[in-house]
């Protein structure tokens, strides 16, 4: 029963894609009647529809894994994709305690994604063509997420960035738009090197690609240069995929979508494929200790680095970019410390607040798009200077995204509070005595980049605090700064619209009794570490040694949590008291930290600019000339020259058709009387 | 006995050459091509004594090859000379090279 699940699972979405491709494409054009044909009734049956179905169905094996979970391992064969000699790679699924979680978070916010969307795009003109690529979204994710092996997941991950692409460049009439898909798409493959580097190592080493089998034989090789080497490559895949420092900087741009795709993609889901990944691949990871002070150090600077830009941003959607960024950093600081269910925790309840917060903001630029394409006013909806006061306009939203912001910035007891606190416990729980405290990096004890992990964690909590804080008081109290005429026309988004976003606040509240600290127990204790004790148990001990917090520590480490996001509350609440002007009326915002440290300028003036002028001097002056000439005038000229040559040999002299006759016949002579 | 016949041979072959390649005259050129081909004739009955009767029969097989070949050429001389009302090749050049 379970192959046949599996399978359905992942062909709805794929089938989702096809029938919603097809209406995209042959169905009735848009153009003749706007707005009511490009709502194809279909299209909102079957995008969405597929999607809650997988839901259903990614339940009923959640359902059957809980009935027997000594046998929650299941692979499944679907049959040979590539078979060159002594490398065989199959079509196969693996479906564990860590896919069944990713698959219920991916088809379950998913599903509420693709209804805030039937919503969101209805006066859209490429309503299917919408739904197919988020359908074909899922169904990669879904394959990343259940691939038994290097290159399955591989595929999946190649998908999803497809999919990300086509969402990013939804819009792409506008060039803007279509140029961010670009650089998305680019700066992933840096990180897919880093990948593929891996898997071809992982190969040679083992002469496996299964995840089973490779981390069966890598795991007698802990310490050695190769795993460290394969680590560090996976690594480098991982900070693509999921925009960390120096690769984060396609996810600000990426913002160009959708909102609801920026939900989904760039903030629940895709990206914390990086996360995934080391979660998976935890006993590659554990063997290198180096490596894991590597994900970890990496980790804390990108949500230190990220907050603090997000502090300055005034596009509502840029500072949630921001936002995300830093906080799979935070995700990284687990994982990389070995505290792999906090980070997926994280992964988790992030999904929750952080799509919350997306289809919240996308929500309001909805309502301020709507205003002012009514006043015919040409102005930015997306920018905080003009929003202000939107709560009495849209208290639903208001509401929900008040508690996401509670909950991200980690007041207790929202999901947030407790997944950033367990990440902050345990990377401070290894920072003495645990193995990775005795490795070392570059010559810094791993004690010292541990506590200064955990160092820059609590600052980040503190900027998470003020920057959401800014965010919310910002958009939503204070005094409206939409315009006289505009504010009539602001009003809560409709019903599908506010329903999955207050589904997703019930799931912000809830989310953390999904793992519960020992030293809380409102109810079961720890159930999220209890379920993934097998596929990520043994790494995690192996990294993180016997040490234990006692409950001294601990209850200090939750008050410091605590009172650095309650710090932060009120210094935002201090600081934007104050009415600020609209957007027309304000100054351009130069800061270092609006233009986020200028750093798009460092990568043209380093990357993109010596690359392109090199295209431009070198290819197409120098090559690309040369390779014409060589090739068309070159051309041209040796068969002029042929003609030339032959022509004069048959002039119709006879007397010369003799001589060389003659000539020719005392070569031949020649040559065989030598020989 | 043999050796005097190839010598024989070897001068007629050499006539032959030198006249098809320095003379420009359509019939003598044509002579010329017959002198090569009895020269050849000439060494193919001599080294037919020395090893078989392969020789006698090739000789006859040229002749009759050589008689059709005049009987060809010679046409297409006459039309050539009703054509251009000269046999004379150095002036029957109509292509440009």
């Amino acid at each position: 029963m379970i192959p046949t699940l599996l399978g359905v699972l992942i062909l709805l979405p794929i089938l989702g894609f096809l029938a919603n491709g097809s209406i995209a494409l042959f169905g009735k054009r848009a153009d003749d009647n706007r707005a009511t044909t490009a709502r194809h009734p279909l299209v909102t049956l079957i995008g969405p529809g597929v999607i809650l179905a997988a839901f259903g169905v990614a339940m009923a094996l959640f359902l059957d894994m809980q009935r027997a979970p000594e046998r929650a391992l299941h692979l499944v064969r679907y049959g040979r994709w590539m078979p060159v000699g002594n490398l065989v790679i199959d079509w196969s699924l693996q479906l564990d305690q860590l896919s069944i979680l990713m698959v219920l978070v991916i088809t379950g916010v998913g599903a509420l994604i693709h209804l805030f969307s039937i919503g969101y795009m209805r006066n859209d003109a490429s309503y299917a063509r919408y739904f197919a690529y988020l359908n074909l979204f899922v169904a990669f994710m879904l394959v990343l997420v259940l691939g038994a092996s290097y290159p399955v997941l591989f595929v999946g991950w190649e998908g999803v960035g497809l999919a990300s692409y086509l969402l990013i460049g939804f819009w792409f009439s506008d060039k803007a738009n279509a140029e961010a898909g670009k650089k998305a798409f680019v700066v992933n493959r840096v990180g897919d090197f880093g990948f593929l580097v891996a898997m071809f190592l992982i190969w040679v080493t083992t002469q496996k690609l299964d995840f089973i089998g490779a981390h069966a034989a890598l795991g007698g090789m802990a310490g050695t240069p190769v795993v460290l080497a394969i680590a560090l490559f996976l690594f480098i895949g991982c900070a693509g995929k999921s925009a960390q420092l120096p690769l984060y900087i396609w996810l600000p741009d990426a913002m160009a979508g959708p909102t609801p795709v920026s939900a989904l993609i760039h903030a629940a889901t895709m990206v914390t494929a990086g996360v995934y990944l080391v979660a998976r691949a935890a006993p590659i990871f554990s063997g290198a200790p180096e490596a894991s002070l590597v994900i970890t150090a990496v980790g804390a600077l990108t949500a230190l680095f990220a907050a603090t830009i997000a502090l300055r941003q005034w596009d509502i959607k840029k500072v949630l970019a921001y936002s995300t960024v830093s906080q799979l950093g935070y995700m990284f600081l687990g994982v990389g410390s070995g505290a792999y269910t906090a980070g997926v925790f994280h992964l988790v309840t992030h999904a929750f607040f952080k799509a919350l917060l997306f289809l919240g903001a996308g929500s309001v630029i909805h309502a301020m798009h709507h205003a002012y394409h009514h006043t015919h006013r040409d102005d930015d909806p997306q920018d905080l200077r003009n929003m202000g006061g939107l709560a009495k306009y849209m208290p639903a939203t208001a509401a929900a995204m008040t508690l996401a912001t509670l909950a991200i910035a980690g007041i207790p007891p929202l999901a947030g509070f407790f997944s950033k606190d367990e990440i902050l416990a345990s990377v401070f729980a290894r920072a003495q005595g645990s193995p990775l405290a005795n490795a070392s990096l570059l010559g810094i004890h791993g004690s010292t980049v541990l506590y200064g992990a955990y160092a820059l964690g609590v600052l980040t909590a503190l900027l998470t605090a003020v920057y959401m804080t800014r965010m919310l008081l910002l958009a939503f109290y204070g005094s409206n700064r939409t315009g006289e005429a505009e504010q009539e026309m602001l009003h809560e988004a409709p019903a599908i619209m506010t329903a999955p976003v207050l589904v997703l606040g019930a799931l912000t509240v809830v989310g953390g009794w999904l793992n519960l600290p020992a030293l809380i127990p409102l109810g079961p204790v720890g159930m999220l570490e209890h379920w993934l004790e097998p596929v990520v148990g043994s790494s995690a001990t192996r990294l993180a040694g016997a040490g234990h917090l006692d409950h001294t520590t601990e209850t200090m480490l939750v008050a410091v949590a605590t009172t650095v996001a309650v710090v932060g509350i009120v210094i935002a609440l201090l600081r934007y008291r104050k009415p600020i002007a609209d957007k027309a009326h304000s100054p351009v915002d130069a800061s270092v930290l609006a233009r986020a440290y200028n750093v798009d300028g460092l990568v043209d003036a380093i990357v993109v600019r010596p690359i392109s002028a090199f295209a431009n001097v070198v290819l197409t002056r120098g090559v690309e000339t040369g390779v014409d000439r060589a090739f068309s005038a070159g051309g041209a000229m040796l068969s002029r020259t042929a003609a030339l040559v032959g022509s004069k040999l048959q002039d119709g002299d006879v007397g010369k058709y003799a001589w060389l006759l003659a000539a020719g016949a005392l070569a031949l002579l020649a040559a065989l009387t030598l020989s | 006995m043999i050796s005097e016949a190839l010598i024989v041979s070897a001068i007629l072959f050499v006539i032959g050459v030198v006249g098809v390649l320095t003379r420009r005259n359509a019939i003598i050129l044509f002579m010329c091509a017959e002198l090569m081909l009895n020269a050849v004739n000439l060494s193919f009955v001599a080294l037919a004594k020395m090893h078989n009767v392969t020789g006698h029969v090739f000789v006859v097989m040229v002749m009759t090859v050589a008689a059709a070949e005049a009987a060809v050429g010679l046409a297409i001389l006459i039309s050539v000379f009703r054509h251009f009302g000269t046999v004379d090749l150095s002036s029957l050049r109509t292509l440009r090279g």
